[in-house]
Parts: structure tokens; C-alpha cells; sequence
């Protein structure tokens, strides 16, 4: 019998500012070495769960507590947040942030520091943890310069030189690209095995979390559990689907194709998936495939000739030549690894940045003597950070502002900002002052606010992140609606589901170059294309590689053209 | 990105990059205050050429500076118009002297002894500004703060401005962001708009600018919190240099202005150096 480290009885909380209890009746033992998954939708009560464990609750963030907590040997009423970080090292979910030394030494050696440790032991000990985790070579870069996954492996850094027993993940994947998770997986996976080290983590991108084992998973649904099992029982059942988790897709095309999930070994491990009656059901499983979609031809809106930029002369091209077109009335993914130059692309054609070479074309006619706000007419460019873009204090103000400044007759404007809001789906608040609405929330009133200027092309980056399936399911078929009234749409994004499921085109970007334009289906499952462009092969694909189907390529087609089908009615 | 960035540490390899930190903040504040107090023309003559000396040994760039040195020059030449205005005779009282130019229009005259006295004052503007710009660009934040803890300020306190200078980057980048958002939302800020609209979309900068630094203090402070920060009473820094000779040197010349400073009070007979006598 293992010794239980982390354990919940009967635990309830209820913060100071809240009407309810966000976490209620919690009962779960984790028990030494083991890897533990925690998922539920937003506001479930997850990250209130990992406060609970770090010790922020009840040191930091107060509230009522019933029941126990123990973590180690102690209660965690009886310890401060000092004696729990002893036991428990917590990498926070947003990676930039937490960087609080200006190198990768000074931030590895950021706790040594505080302990009062000597010069040269410190030294000493960030050398060791460097080079366990490759980071030899970066220790004197500035952290904010390094790839989402070097940043990763310094926040791992300076949590494991405390080697505390237990690590906690507070989403480890949001913002990473779908190559670079798999590697965070990886590294976790190795430190759990090398290190004996109890690991929690929460997220909810379950299908990404899978491709390391897992030994159990929690499911937390509005601050209770309501599941906490291993994760092939978990897969056979239908709770993901009603806490609205995204189940992995392989999952839903076994069941699509009628497999008895129950009958299926080793469910949670893709590699093992694989048996004769698969094979045989899969292969059986021919839906009508939607043939009535006749290719328009659509007239151009975008163009760009061969165009390159570079922050400055010194350093390589951030884009090299890039030619690229969006016609009227797509709906297009622009994918690549961090740091493709996704984000500068999307600021030269708003006129954030001027192109050092090349054209940029709007319906064929030169479009660089245009200025920021001319281009903005045509062009709605929704920002990753709502933070950033919103400007006043009211929802109807904020969304009304960018026809204020045009001078729109005011009769006018309350009938079309009125009318967005319907659309997005925020009239009910529209008197609402915007701090009182959650990141989802905000997310949409930027969009509006865009909207409501009424452009041809919407350009969003990240729209999806940091939000659970449901919001953003709503989100994307709130996009497919606008996308469906003739508004072109360009989505810049890491999430290959939304690629494969809503787009119909996919532009991937590597080194500032354009790699290939093509569907998101021939994306996906051209292994040289998901290797240069960092992407993650998608599961359908492998599945079908493993059970040896006669065409692997044509299975993908058939289920996501089968998946729309399905969604839309 | 390097090319906006303002303010912020530059990492370099010259002498000055070199010195400890300690040193440099020593020898900023003891000069600083020897260029504050004497009103001494030839000494703050020569400390503004040595100024900028420095800044050409650093081989700090004028892009590096040139927003900030233009924000400081409308401030100066602002004091400087608001000096006058209040007291257009200010320097004839303290020079017991009056050389009259212009007569001009009722009290406000223009006399040699006032102008003397105000280019005292841009003199001494021409002396600190450049030492503490280059302080900022030539030290490591780290390093700074493990020097304002040596020098006795609390490391609390010392951690707290080290990391005010580091998000000065971030904070213009994030600035710049939202000031491209709000151009695309409306507010005309390129050379095309009016300036009053211009000024209105800055203005429009700050509730945005507010809240996403808000959320990255939130963060950071979490982030600290849980690695043990503040828990101790004292704590030790990775970027510590250690004091060598030349630091010593700096020091020792820094306290030699001063005292150079103090020196003339009493050849002066006051603080002032009068041509006029």
C-alpha cells in the first residue's frame, strides 16, 4: 500500500466574494508516485482545486474551508505557504509571466536566492538542473526570448531545484504548440519516472495530455467530482461528453463507427488501439459523404506578392518571400510553431509594420499607402489578449467606439451595435460594465467591436484559447454563422481540431516561409508537413495507420465531413 | 523588437557595462547631488561634457534614448518658460546685478543675469540626465537591485524597483500593441490624424495599458510568492559582482566631485558662481 500524499475529505471552499462554495464534498487520495490528471470545464472548480494544493488557499486567497486538506503529513490551515512550497512545486499556466529573473539562471536560481543560499552552491546547483534539462547553452538569455517549450523546461527548472515531492501543472500546454506539448509531456513524463515524483496536472486538452500515460483522472464538474477513475474506463463512458471535455478524436470515430468502447483494450494508449474487429468495423463504416459541395470559384481579396521582413538588418527575415492569397468568402487556418511568424504576418497586412519587400493587394489594388485605420475598414484584426484592445468601461460603449470616431449618426449606431450584439449573443448584457464579464466573454465583445465596423476579412489570432469545449464550441459555430453570411475569415491557431473541423483551407507557415496550401485533411496527414510545421499528425490518421486500414487519408475525409454533418443538425 | 525598445537594460561590453552596479549607483547619487546643489557654471560645464563622455564610452546609441531625451527636453524647456514667468528677475536678485536687454513688457524683462541663471539650470538638466540614463542602460536590473540591498535598502524594496525597470520594455511593447489596436479601431494617430485626436487616442492607451500590467503583476507576485520570496529577512542574488579596484576608483571619484563641489561653495562665497561682480 502506497502512502497517500495529497488528501481531500469532505473538503468544501467558499471564497470570501462568492455567494457559493466553488469547491463542495471533495473527497480524493493521491498517493506517492502516482500521475494524476485533473479536468473540468471552466469554473469548475479546477484551478480553485490546485490553489488548494500550493497552499495560495487558504494563505493568499481566503475563504470558508470545511472538512480536512493534507498534504504530506500537514493540514493546510496549520501551514504556510512558505513550509508548502517545500513539498509542493507549482509551474503556473502562463509561462511568460511567471519568468521573474532577467536570465534563465537568475530564474532557476530564484528560490536558492530567496533561502539565502551562497553564491557558488547556487551556481553550483542551476548548473546541475541546466543541463538535466538542456538548458546549458540559454542560461544567460532573457527567458521571454526562448521557444515556448525552452520556457517551459526553466519554469520546470526552477521548481525541480527545490526537488519537491510532489509537482503540480497548472495548464502546461495552454498557448504551446501541438509538437512543443508533446515534448512538455515527454519531459514530464521523464522527471515522473527518473524522479519518483507525485505529478498533478490540470488541463483540459485531454487528447494531448494522452500521448504520455496517465495513471488516473479526475473529472470536477461545478465543484464536485464526478469522475476519478483510469483513464481507459473514463473513455469508454460518456462523462467527458457531458461535462463538455473534448473526448480525443479517434474516440468519437470509434464511436461513430459503432464500436462498443467497453469491448476496446487499452483505449487511452493510441499505440495499443489496434485488434481485428477494429479493423473490420472501421473499414465497414461508410457514411454518406456530402458530395453537394461544389468548389466556387471565389473572387480574390487578399493577396501578398513575395513579401519579407526582419525587425532589423542584423537578424535573419521573420518572413522570406511569403505569397500567400485569401479569396471572398473562406474561412482559412494559418498554422505553424511558435514563432513562425504568424503573428507578424497578420500585422503587416493591418498596417501594424511595413513590408521591407514585396506587395500587399487588396482586391487587387495596392494597399500600402493606406493607413492603419483605412485598412481597418476592410480589415478586423482580433488581438489574442482581449486586455489589450478593450478601451472603455461599458459593453455598448466599447462596441459602439470605432463607429463614434466615424462619425455614424447616433440613431445608426445603436442599430448596428444593438444588432452585433444580438448576434454575438452579449445583448442581455449590453448595459453591463465589461469587468464584470469572464475571458470568453470579453473575447466576444472585442469581436464585436470589430464586427460591427463591418469588414470583409476578420482576422483572429488564437480565438480558442483559454477556453473549454463548450465555449469554444460556441465560439467556432458563432465563425461558421458570421463565415456563412459572407464574411471572410482567417484564424491564426495552434489547435489542430478547429483546423481540421472548421476550415476549409490551411496555410502552414515555417521560418517566415509559406509551407503549403492545402486542406486541412492533406495537412494533417503528411508526416513531412506535420514535422516542419511542428503540428501533431492527427489521431484519426495514426488510428487508421495502426489498424492498417486500406486508406488512411480518405478515412479522415469521411469523418470530418461525417463530424459537420453531424454538428449541424 | 530591439529597435523600439527604450530605456531598458542593453547588454554591452565596455568598461561601464563592467563596473559593479553598486559603484555606478554610488557614483550617480553622490554626483548627482554635487550638481544639484553648486549652481558653480565652469563645474557643471565640465561634469555635462564628462555626461556625455560616458554615454559615447558606453556606446549608447542615440536611438536608444532619443524618445526619452526629447520627453525630458519639452519638460525641461517647460520648467525653464515657467521659471520666468514666475520670477522674469530672479537672476538679477541673486547676481545683485542688472544687465537689461530688453526692456520688454511690463514685468517681464529680459536680463543677462536671468539668462545666466536658466542656463544654469539646463546645465545641471545636461549634467544628471545623461548619468542616470546611463545607469539604466548599462546595468543589469538584477545587478542593480543586489546593489540598492547592499547599499541598505531593503531587498524587498530593492527587488520591487529592479522589477519596475524590467517591464519598462514590456510595458512600452504592450503599449505600442494597444496603440495599434485603438488605430484600428478609429483613432487616427498617424501623421494623417489632427493633433487633438491624436492626444484623445493616447489617452484611450492608458485604461487598457492599467489593466494588462495589472494582470502581470498578478501573476508575477503569485509566481514569487510560491518560489519563497519575502519570507526571509535577508536573501542572496546570483548576479552579484564582486567589488574590484576599479570600482573603488569610481567610488573614490565620485566623493572627489563632491568635495570639489563643497570646495567651491566656500571659493564662491554661496552657491552661485557670479560673472558678474
Amino acid at each position: 500500500m502506497k502512502k497517500p500524499v495529497i488528501s481531500f475529505s469532505d473538503f468544501s471552499f467558499k471564497y470570501h466574494s462568492q455567494a457559493e462554495p466553488t469547491l463542495k464534498n471533495i473527497n480524493i487520495t493521491i498517493y506517492e508516485g502516482e500521475k494524476v490528471l485533473i479536468v473540468g470545464p471552466s469554473g469548475s472548480g479546477k484551478s480553485t482545486l490546485a490553489k488548494c494544493i500550493n497552499g495560495l488557499i487558504p494563505q493568499i486567497f481566503e475563504g470558508e474551508l470545511q472538512g480536512t486538506v493534507t498534504i504530506g503529513e500537514q493540514d493546510i490551515r496549520n501551514s504556510s505557504l512558505f513550509e508548502r512550497s517545500f513539498d509542493v512545486g507549482t509551474v503556473l499556466q502562463d509561462t511568460d509571466g511567471q519568468f521573474i529573473g532577467l536570465t534563465v539562471a537568475e530564474d532557476i536560481a530564484f528560490a536558492l536566492e530567496n533561502d539565502g543560499v551562497a553564491q557558488p552552491q547556487m551556481q553550483a546547483s542551476v548548473h546541475t538542473w541546466a543541463s538535466k534539462l538542456e538548458l546549458e547553452t540559454l542560461l544567460t538569455q532573457r527567458p521571454q526570448e526562448l521557444s515556448g517549450g525552452q520556457k517551459q523546461r526553466v519554469s520546470i527548472a526552477g521548481v525541480l531545484i527545490d526537488t519537491p515531492p510532489i509537482l503540480l501543472f497548472d495548464e502546461p500546454l495552454a498557448n504551446l504548440d501541438p509538437k512543443t506539448s508533446c515534448e512538455m509531456m515527454e519531459i514530464i513524463e521523464k522527471i515522473h519516472q527518473t524522479m519518483a515524483t507525485t505529478i498533478v496536472m490540470i488541463e483540459h486538452r485531454l487528447e494531448d495530455v494522452l500521448c504520455e500515460a496517465v495513471d488516473r483522472i479526475i473529472v470536477i464538474g461545478e465543484g464536485e467530482i464526478v469522475a476519478d477513475t483510469t483513464p481507459d474506463q473514463l473513455l469508454s463512458s460518456n462523462i467527458l461528453k457531458e461535462q463538455g471535455i473534448r473526448e480525443p478524436l479517434y474516440v468519437t470515430a470509434l464511436k461513430y463507427a459503432g464500436v462498443n468502447l467497453c469491448d476496446v483494450q487499452h483505449l487511452a494508449d493510441l499505440t495499443k488501439v489496434k485488434d481485428e474487429m477494429l479493423m473490420k468495423k472501421l473499414s465497414a463504416w461508410n457514411p454518406q459523404k456530402d458530395l453537394s459541395k461544389t468548389i466556387l470559384q471565389r473572387a480574390e481579396l487578399l493577396q501578398l506578392e513575395e513579401v519579407s521582413f526582419g525587425y532589423n538588418r542584423k537578424n535573419a527575415k521573420i518572413l522570406n518571400q511569403l505569397s500567400l492569397k485569401i479569396n471572398r468568402g473562406e474561412m482559412v487556418s494559418l498554422v505553424g510553431n511558435n514563432g513562425a511568424g504568424k503573428s507578424t504576418l497578420c500585422k503587416l497586412v493591418c498596417g501594424f509594420l511595413q513590408p521591407q519587400q514585396g506587395r500587399i493587394l487588396w482586391e487587387g489594388a495596392e494597399f500600402a499607402c493606406n493607413s492603419i485605420k483605412e485598412r481597418a475598414d476592410k480589415i478586423g484584426y482580433v488581438m489574442q489578449n482581449p486586455n489589450q484592445m478593450i478601451s472603455k468601461k461599458m459593453i455598448f460603449e466599447e462596441v459602439a467606439l470605432g463607429l463614434t470616431l466615424r462619425s455614424v449618426a447616433p440613431a445608426e449606431i445603436e442599430d448596428r451595435v444593438l444588432n452585433i450584439l444580438q448576434i454575438c449573443g452579449l445583448y442581455p448584457y449590453r448595459n453591463w460594465p465589461i469587468s464584470a464579464l469572464s475571458y470568453g466573454q470579453k473575447k466576444r465583445v472585442t469581436i464585436a467591436s470589430i464586427l460591427v465596423l463591418e469588414p470583409d476579412l476578420l482576422i483572429l489570432d488564437e480565438p480558442t484559447a483559454g477556453q473549454d469545449f463548450k465555449h469554444y464550441t460556441e465560439m467556432m459555430l458563432f465563425l461558421e454563422k458570421l463565415n456563412r453570411l459572407g464574411l471572410s475569415i482567417l484564424i491564426v491557431t495552434h489547435d489542430m481540431h478547429l483546423m481540421l473541423e472548421y476550415t476549409t483551407r490551411a496555410l502552414v507557415m515555417s521560418e517566415g516561409k509559406l509551407l503549403a496550401d492545402t486542406t486541412p485533411v492533406a495537412v494533417l496527414t503528411n508526416p513531412q508537413l506535420v514535422k516542419a510545421g511542428s503540428l501533431k499528425e492527427t489521431s484519426l490518421f495514426t488510428l487508421a495507420n495502426n489498424l492498417q486500414l486500406p486508406d488512411p487519408v480518405s478515412f479522415v475525409e469521411k469523418f470530418v465531413s461525417y463530424d459537420r454533418e453531424v454538428r449541424f443538425k | 523588437m530591439t529597435e523600439r525598445q527604450m530605456l531598458g537594460y542593453f547588454p554591452g561590453e565596455t568598461v561601464i557595462h563592467r563596473l559593479n552596479g553598486t559603484a555606478k549607483l554610488v557614483f550617480l547619487l553622490v554626483v548627482s547631488i554635487a550638481c544639484m546643489t553648486t549652481y558653480d557654471t565652469r563645474f557643471l560645464l565640465v561634469m555635462s561634457v564628462v555626461s556625455v563622455v560616458l554615454l559615447k564610452i558606453a556606446q549608447v546609441k542615440w536611438h536608444q534614448i532619443s524618445f526619452v531625451v526629447r520627453f525630458i527636453i519639452v519638460f525641461s524647456l517647460l520648467n525653464i518658460v515657467t521659471v520666468y514667468l514666475f520670477a522674469p528677475e530672479y537672476g538679477v536678485a541673486l547676481y545683485h546685478s542688472r544687465t537689461v536687454i530688453w526692456e520688454g513688457i511690463g514685468r517681464f524683462t529680459i536680463t543677462q543675469e536671468e539668462l545666466f541663471y536658466e542656463f544654469n539650470l539646463i546645465l545641471k538638466y545636461f549634467c544628471t540626465i545623461p548619468l542616470a540614463l546611463l545607469f539604466l542602460l548599462t546595468t543589469n536590473p538584477s545587478e542593480f537591485a543586489s546593489s540598492l540591498n547592499r547599499i541598505g535598502v531593503s531587498y524587498r524594496i530593492s527587488y520591487a524597483v529592479a522589477l519596475a525597470i524590467r517591464y519598462i520594455p514590456d510595458i512600452q511593447e504592450d503599449f505600442h500593441t494597444i496603440s495599434l489596436a485603438q488605430q484600428a479601431r478609429g483613432y487616427e494617430m498617424s501623421r494623417k490624424g489632427r493633433l487633438m485626436q491624436r492626444i484623445k487616442g493616447v489617452a484611450q492607451i492608458v485604461l487598457p495599458l492599467i489593466f494588462s500590467s495589472l494582470d502581470r503583476i498578478e501573476t508575477i507576485s503569485t509566481a514569487m510568492e510560491l518560489r519563497r520570496f519575502g519570507e526571509k529577512k535577508t536573501r542572496t542574488w546570483y548576479a552579484q559582482q564582486p567589488f574590484q579596484k576599479k570600482d573603488s576608483v569610481v567610488i573614490g571619484s565620485a566623493f572627489c566631485l563632491l568635495a570639489i563641489s563643497f570646495g567651491l561653495f566656500y571659493l564662491n562665497g554661496g552657491r552661485f558662481y557670479n560673472p558678474f561682480q
